[in-house]
C-alpha cells in the first residue's frame, strides 16, 4: 500500500529506473524483493536501507466511552536515495511520518520528515522502536505508540494476541502482472488501549489495531495509477487483506488474503477480490469513492464498506485519502480503507 | 483629412524646437528621477525580502545558544524527540560569502531553496556533492567546490544557500548556529528549559522590524523621488499649457476649415501621449542611470545602518518600466487637462490672437487662495493631532501643496507693497511689470519653492539625524576598546588581565526578557563614570544611575517607554523583581526595547548569562599596544577587537555617504528647478516682446531692459527662497517629529543649519541667474525691428 504516495512523495522514486541490473539488485544498486523470502525476526522488524522504500503502517478502529467510533492512524515511511546508510546528514535514508485521527465529523492528520543519520528518524530492531521526532513505537508484540500535532494527539498501549501474518507467498506479494513486488507482513491482532487528545478534550479509547510493515524497490508498473486498499476485521475474528491497482487500461490487479481468527493466512490471486465503488464523495476538490462493495465468492464474502468519514482527506506533501469504515452485508464488522491516486 | 490635421499640428512642433525640447525633458527628468528613487527603494527592499525569505528571519522565533556559540547537534535531535518542531541552521563565512546551511525536510514552508513539494531537485539537494544556491557573482567567489552552482537572483546578496550538511563540511563544523522555531507546534511539548536549558528564545520580531527600520531612509528617497516628480510636472505642466496657447490660431483656423473638435482633440491627446512615452522612454533610462550611480551608496548606508546586505548591483525590473512610463502619461494627463478643457471651451472662431498672459484674474486668486489657506490650516492641525503614518503624510501633502499654491498670491501682496512704497516711474514699472508676469512665472516658482523646501527639509533631517546619531555614538561607545572573548574561560582570562592594566572593565551582558509584551533586552551595567559622566537622558529623576546602583531603578530606552506608555517612576517587571523607571535614554535606530539594570541586580536575575563581551578604559594612545597585548597574552583573536574610534569613523563614513546620496539628489531638483524657471522666462519672452516695446520706445535702452529682466528673476527667486526656508524647516519638522514617531516609534531632535541654507540659497539664486541670463542676453539684443513691429502689428 501507499506505493503511489512514496512514489510521488519521497522523490528519489521519481528517478527510478525500474530495469533490473544483475541478481536481485537493480541499476541504482537497491536490492529487490524475491519469491520465497526468508524472514528473521526480531531482525526483520528493523530497517532494510538496501531497498529502496519501507513502511510501518499502523491504522486502529477505536470506540470511546460513549460508543462514538474513532480511528487513528500512525505511519512511519523510509525512502532511500542509495541502497546504504551513513552517519550525519549525509546520510541517503529519508523519513516521512504521517499521524492521524479521524471522528465521525472530524479528520486531524499531520506530517514529519527527518533525514537519517543524526538519530531524529530511525528504526531498531531490537528492542524494536521506530520513531520519527517524537512521535514513537517501542515494542511488537507489546507496543507503545505516540503521536502528537498542533491540534491532537494520541497515547496508546497495543497488545498483540495473535502471530505475525505473511501476505501474500509466504511475505513475497506481487503488485502487478509484470511482476512488481515487496516483503509484506502484518499484525493484524493488536487490542488497543489508550488516551486520544482532541480539541474537545481527552477521550478514554479501547479497539483493535492492524500493523503492515512492507518493503521493496520497484513497488507499481508504469500503467498503474492508483490504489484502493481494504483491511477489514469481520465480528467472526476472520480479517481480510486486499487491494486493487487501478491500471490506465481499465482493467485492474487485485489480491487478497484472508486470515482465518488463528492467523492462518490463504492467499487470493487477481481476479477473486472484487471492489465497486458504489458511492463517491467529493473532497478536497475532487470525488473520492466512499462506498464500496467488495466481493471474494470464494469466501462468500459480499459487503458493503462505508467511510466513517467521508471527508477522512489526508492533507500531507502528497494527498490521499484513509480513514476508518464499517462493513455490513454477508459479514459485518469494521476496518480501514486508503484509496490513493485520486486526481 | 487626419493626416493634414497632424502635419498642421506637428508644424509647431517643427516651428517651436525649445518648446518641444522643454516638455520632453522636463517629462524625462520628472520621469528619471521618480523611477530612480523607486528603483534604488525597490532593489533594497527585494533585498531584504530575498534575506527575509531564505533565512525566516523576523518571521519565526529561534533559539540561539545563550553563550551565543554554537548549539550541538545532539540539542537539536533532544529537541525534535521531544516534540519541538524546530529546523537547525548553521551559518558561517568562506572567502567572505556567507555560508547559510538548511535542512529543507524539517525549515517551515517557503524557506529555502528547494521544498519537499518541489519534485527531483530535492534529491539532488540533499545527496552526492550538493548544491550552493546564490547570485552569480556570489557563487563566484566561493572556493573550489565539487557542489553544483545555481544561479538564484532570489537569494540575499552576499549569501549563499546550501543543505546543512554540505554547509557543515564547507564550514569544518559539526554544531548549528540557531534553530527556526515552527510556527505551529504539536500538543503536548515539554518546556525548553527542561530540554535545552542553554539554549534562549528569540521572538519574532514581528516580520517587519527590519523593514520598520530601513523604512526610515527609504522614506526620505520615497519624499524626494515624489518632489522631484512634483517638480517635474509643473514644467510639463507649463510646457503644454503653453503649446496650446500657442496653438489656438492653428486650432481656430483647422475648425474654421472643419475639422471636428473631437477629432482636433483626439490627435492632439495621441500627439501628447507619443510623447509622453517618448519622454517616458528616455526617463526611465535616465533613472536607471542615476540609481545604478547611487545605488552603491545606498548600498553601504543600509549595511552601515542597519546591517542590512543589499546587492550593489541594480537588476532592470520590468515593473519599472511599466511604473516609470505609467507615472509620465499620468503626469502629462494631469498636466493636460487644464489645456483641453480651455480647448474644449473654446468658441469656434475666438481665440485667433494669442492670449495674452493675464493678470491674475481677481476669482482665480481667491479660489486659489481659499484652497490653500484650507490647506494650511488643515496643516496645522495635522501638525498637532497627527498620529500616525497615514496621517504623517497628509500633513506633508498639506504643507507642501498649500505653500505652493499660496506662493503666487504672497509674491502678489509682496510686490503690490514694494509697489507701493516705491517712487519714481521707472522702479514703480519694474514692480508693475514684475506683478503683470508673475502669473506666467509662478507655476516655474511653484517648482523653485519645492525644490528647496525638499532640500531644507530632508538636509536638515539627515543632519539632525547625524548629529544626534554621533552624539548617541559618543554616548554608547565610550570605551576605548571593545573585546568579545570566544567563551567564559576566555572572559575569565581577559578580565584577570586586564584588570590591572586597564582604568574600567565594563561587561556588556544582556538577557531577552518581555515587558508589557514588548520584547525588551535588558543590560546589566556596570555602573561606573563611564555611564554617569557620558550618558544622556530624554528624561531623567535627580540621580538615575544612582537609583539603578541601589537596585531599586531601571533605565528604559525611549521605544520601550513610547510603545508600552511607562513614564517615569512606573514600576517595570523584569523577572520576579520591578523596578522604578529612574530614566528614559535615546536609542535611535533600535527596534526593539531596551532596559538597563546594575550588574549585580541583572546576576541574580540571569544567573544563567555570562558575560563575553567588554568596553576597556585605557587611555587612547596606549590602545594599540594594549590590543596587541590582548592577543599575545590571552589569545584574543584581532579581529574579535573593535577600537571605538574605528567603530565611530565607520559610522561617519556611513553618513558622510547618505550625503552623497541627499546631495546628488538636491542638486538633480534644483536643476530641474532652474530649468523650469528657464523655460519659463524663455517662453514669456516672446510674449512679453509688445510689453517692453513701449518701455523701449520711451527711451530704455535693450541692455537695461535685459538687465532688469536678470534682476527680477533674482529677486523672484529671493522672494522664493524666503517662503521656501519656513517651509523647508517645517518639512523637517513634521519629517522628524511626526513621521519619524509614527513609523518608528522616536523622535528625533530638530538642529539647525543655517550656514547649510545659506548655500542652499546661494544655489537657488545661481540657478534662477543662470537660467534667466540668456533670455536676458537675447531680450538685450533683440533687434529694434522686432520692437519696431509691436507698434505696427497692434493695428
Amino acid at each position: 500500500m501507499n506505493v503511489k504516495i512514496l512514489i510521488l512523495c519521497l522523490l528519489p522514486m521519481t528517478a527510478m529506473a525500474q530495469g533490473f541490473a544483475g541478481l536481485g539488485r537493480d541499476a541504482q544498486g537497491f536490492a529487490v524483493p524475491q519469491p520465497d523470502p526468508q524472514f528473521s525476526f526480531p531482525a526483520d522488524h528493523g530497517a532494510h536501507p538496501d531497498y529502496r522504500i519501507e513502511w510501518w503502517y499502523l491504522t486502529a478502529n477505536m470506540t470511546g466511552p460513549d460508543g462514538t467510533p474513532y480511528g487513528l492512524q500512525w505511519t512511519l515511511f523510509r525512502s532511500a536515495m542509495a541502497p546504504e546508510t551513513r552517519d550525519g546528514w549525509d546520510d541517503p535514508q529519508l523519513w516521512m511520518g504521517h499521524a492521524a485521527v479521524t471522528t465521525p465529523d472530524a479528520h486531524f492528520v499531520t506530517e514529519r520528515l527527518a533525514r537519517g543519520g543524526i538519530g531524529q528518524a530511525g528504526v531498531i530492531a531490537d528492542p524494536f522502536t521506530a520513531w520519527i521526532d517524537d512521535w514513537q513505537m517501542t515494542g511488537i508484540d507489546d507496543a507503545r505508540l505516540t503521536a502528537s500535532g498542533p491540534n491532537f494527539a494520541y497515547d496508546v498501549d497495543l497488545t498483540a494476541t495473535g502471530p505475525l501474518v505473511r501476505q501474500g507467498d509466504n511475505g513475497y506479494s506481487v503488485k502487478s502482472a509484470a511482476g512488481q513486488a515487496s516483503y509484506y507482513y502484518s499484525q493484524p491482532f493488536y487490542e488497543l488501549t489508550g488516551t486520544l487528545t482532541l480539541p474537545t478534550g481527552d477521550v478514554p479509547i479501547t479497539g483493535t489495531a492492524w500493523l503492515d510493515r512492507e518493503w521493496s524497490s520497484q513497488p507499481l508498473a508504469d500503467t498503474q495509477t492508483g490504489w484502493d486498499w481494504f483491511s477489514l476485521s469481520f465480528d467472526t475474528g476472520d480479517k481480510l487483506m486486499g487491494f486493487q491497482l487501478r491500471q490506465t487500461d481499465g482493467e485492474d490487479f487485485t489480491y487478497a488474503t484472508w486470515i482465518t481468527a488463528d492467523g492462518t493466512p490463504t492467499p487470493f490471486q487477481d481476479g477473486a477480490l472484487r471492489a465497486i465503488p458504489l458511492d463517491n464523495t467529493e473532497v478536497a476538490g475532487r470525488s473520492v469513492p466512499t462506498t464500496w462493495r467488495v466481493t471474494l465468492p470464494d469466501r462468500g464474502v459480499d459487503v458493503t464498506v462505508t467511510a466513517i468519514n467521508p471527508l477522512a482527506w489526508m492533507d500531507t506533501s502528497v494527498p490521499y485519502w484513509e480513514g476508518p469504515v464499517t462493513v455490513s452485508g454477508s459479514h459485518t464488522g469494521q476496518g480501514y480503507l486508503e484509496m490513493t491516486g485520486y486526481e | 483629412m487626419i493626416r493634414a490635421t497632424l502635419q498642421a499640428l506637428t508644424s509647431h512642433w517643427w516651428r517651436n524646437p525649445l518648446q518641444l525640447f522643454t516638455l520632453l525633458a522636463g517629462l524625462a527628468l520628472a520621469t528619471a528621477l521618480w523611477s530612480g528613487v523607486q528603483a534604488i527603494n525597490a532593489e533594497a527592499s527585494a533585498s531584504y525580502d530575498a534575506a527575509a525569505a531564505t533565512l525566516g528571519e523576523g518571521q519565526f522565533d529561534q533559539l540561539t545558544a545563550r553563550d551565543g556559540g554554537t548549539i550541538p547537534q545532539s540539542t537539536y535531535v533532544a529537541l525534535r524527540r521531544a516534540g519541538w518542531l524546530v529546523s537547525p541552521v548553521i551559518e558561517g563565512r568562506l572567502n567572505g560569502v556567507r555560508i547559510v546551511g538548511l535542512d529543507p525536510l524539517t525549515a517551515p514552508g517557503g524557506l529555502g531553496p528547494v521544498t519537499v513539494s518541489d519534485g527531483v531537485e530535492i534529491d539532488t539537494f540533499l545527496s552526492g556533492s550538493g548544491q550552493v544556491f546564490g547570485r552569480a557573482e556570489v557563487l563566484n567567489r566561493l572556493p573550489d567546490i565539487d557542489a553544483e552552482r545555481i544561479t538564484a537572483p532570489d537569494v540575499a546578496p552576499g549569501t549563499v544557500l546550501t543543505d546543512i550538511g554540505l554547509a557543515q563540511t564547507l564550514l569544518e563544523t559539526d554544531g548549528l548556529t540557531r534553530m527556526i522555531v515552527a510556527t505551529e507546534q504539536p500538543l503536548g511539548r515539554p518546556a525548553l528549559q527542561d530540554i535545552a536549558p542553554n539554549l534562549v528564545r528569540q521572538v519574532a520580531q514581528d516580520g517587519s522590524d527590519i523593514g520598520r527600520l530601513t523604512d526610515s531612509f527609504h522614506l526620505n528617497l520615497t519624499a524626494f523621488g515624489l518632489l522631484s516628480f512634483a517638480v517635474g510636472i509643473f514644467i510639463v505642466n507649463g510646457a503644454i499649457g503653453l503649446a496650446f496657447e500657442q496653438r489656438r490660431p492653428v486650432v481656430r483656423t483647422l475648425r474654421a476649415l472643419g475639422v471636428p473638435l473631437r477629432t482636433l482633440m483626439a490627435l492632439m491627446a495621441a500627439e501628447l501621449a507619443l510623447m509622453a512615452l517618448v519622454a517616458g522612454t528616455i526617463g526611465v533610462a535616465l533613472g536607471y542611470v542615476i540609481a545604478s550611480v547611487l545605488l552603491p551608496d545606498v548600498a553601504a548606508t543600509l549595511q552601515g545602518l542597519y546591517g542590512q546586505t543589499v546587492a550593489g548591483t541594480l537588476q532592470l525590473r520590468p515593473v519599472w518600466w511599466l511604473s516609470g512610463l505609467g507615472i509620465a502619461l499620468g503626469g502629462t494627463a494631469l498636466a493636460a487637462t487644464a489645456a483641453f478643457w480651455r480647448l474644449a471651451q473654446m468658441p469656434l472662431l475666438a481665440g485667433g490672437s494669442r492670449r495674452a498672459l493675464s493678470m491674475a484674474a481677481g476669482r482665480g486668486a481667491r479660489v486659489q487662495g481659499g484652497l490653500a489657506a484650507v490647506l494650511l490650516v488643515l496643516a496645522a492641525v495635522l501638525a498637532f493631532t497627527a498620529d500616525g503614518l497615514i496621517t504623517g503624510f497628509a500633513l506633508l501633502g498639506a504643507l507642501l501643496i498649500g505653500a505652493a499654491l499660496a506662493l503666487p498670491l504672497i509674491l502678489d501682496r509682496v510686490l503690490a507693497l514694494a509697489q507701493s512704497l516705491s517712487s519714481g516711474v521707472r522702479t514703480q514699472w519694474f514692480w508693475a511689470d514684475t506683478r503683470q508676469q508673475l502669473p506666467g512665472l509662478s507655476l516655474a516658482l511653484a517648482a523653485l519653492l519645492l525644490a528647496m523646501a525638499a532640500n531644507v527639509g530632508v538636509s536638515t533631517m539627515v543632519s539632525s539625524f547625524r548629529l544626534t546619531f554621533v552624539g548617541f555614538l559618543d554616548q554608547r561607545l565610550a570605551s576605548e576598546l571593545y573585546v568579545t572573548a570566544e567563551d567564559a574561560a576566555q572572559a575569565q582570562a581577559l578580565t584577570t588581565y586586564a584588570a590591572p592594566r586597564t582604568d574600567a572593565i565594563l561587561p556588556i551582558q544582556s538577557a531577552m526578557a518581555t515587558v508589557r509584551d514588548l520584547p525588551t533586552e535588558v543590560f546589566g551595567a556596570r555602573i561606573g563614570p563611564t555611564y554617569t559622566d557620558n550618558w544622556t537622558f530624554l528624561s531623567a529623576g535627580p540621580d538615575p544611575w544612582q537609583q539603578v546602583s541601589d537596585g531599586t531603578g531601571i533605565l528604559i530606552n525611549e521605544q520601550l517607554a513610547r510603545r508600552t506608555g511607562l513614564a517615569m517612576n512606573d514600576m517595570v517587571p523584569v523577572g520576579d523583581s520591578s523596578f522604578a523607571v529612574a530614566g528614559i535614554y535615546g536609542d535611535y535606530g533600535n527596534p526593539i526595547g531596551q532596559a538597563i539594570l546594575s550588574e549585580t541586580v541583572f546576576a541574580a536575575l540571569y544567573p544563567d548569562v555570562i558575560a563575553l563581551r567588554f568596553g576597556l578604559r585605557l587611555p587612547p594612545d596606549e590602545v594599540s599596544d594594549f590590543r596587541a597585548a590582548l592577543t599575545r597574552n590571552v589569545g584574543i583573536p584581532d579581529g574579535a577587537m573593535i577600537n571605538q574610534a574605528g567603530i565611530k569613523q565607520f559610522s561617519l563614513d556611513v553618513f558622510n555617504r547618505t550625503f552623497t546620496v541627499t546631495t546628488a539628489l538636491n542638486v538633480l531638483t534644483l536643476a530641474v528647478a532652474g530649468f523650469a524657471i528657464l523655460m519659463s522666462l524663455l517662453t514669456l519672452a516672446a510674449l512679453r516682446v509688445p510689453q517692453l516695446a513701449p518701455a523701449w520706445a520711451m527711451g530704455m535702452t535693450r541692455r537695461s531692459l535685459g538687465a532688469i529682466e536678470l534682476i527680477r528673476a533674482v529677486m523672484l527667486a529671493v522672494f522664493t527662497a524666503a517662503v521656501a526656508l519656513p517651509l523647508g524647516l517645517a518639512l523637517a519638522w513634521a519629517l522628524l517629529a511626526v513621521v519619524n514617531v509614527a513609523a518608528f516609534g522616536w523622535k528625533l531632535p530638530m538642529f539647525l543649519f543655517p550656514a547649510d541654507y545659506l548655500r542652499l540659497g546661494v544655489f537657488a539664486l545661481g540657478a534662477a541667474g543662470l537660467a534667466a541670463l540668456w533670455p536676458a542676453w537675447r531680450l538685450a539684443r533683440t533687434p529694434p525691428a522686432a520692437l519696431l513691429q509691436v507698434f505696427s502689428n497692434e493695428r
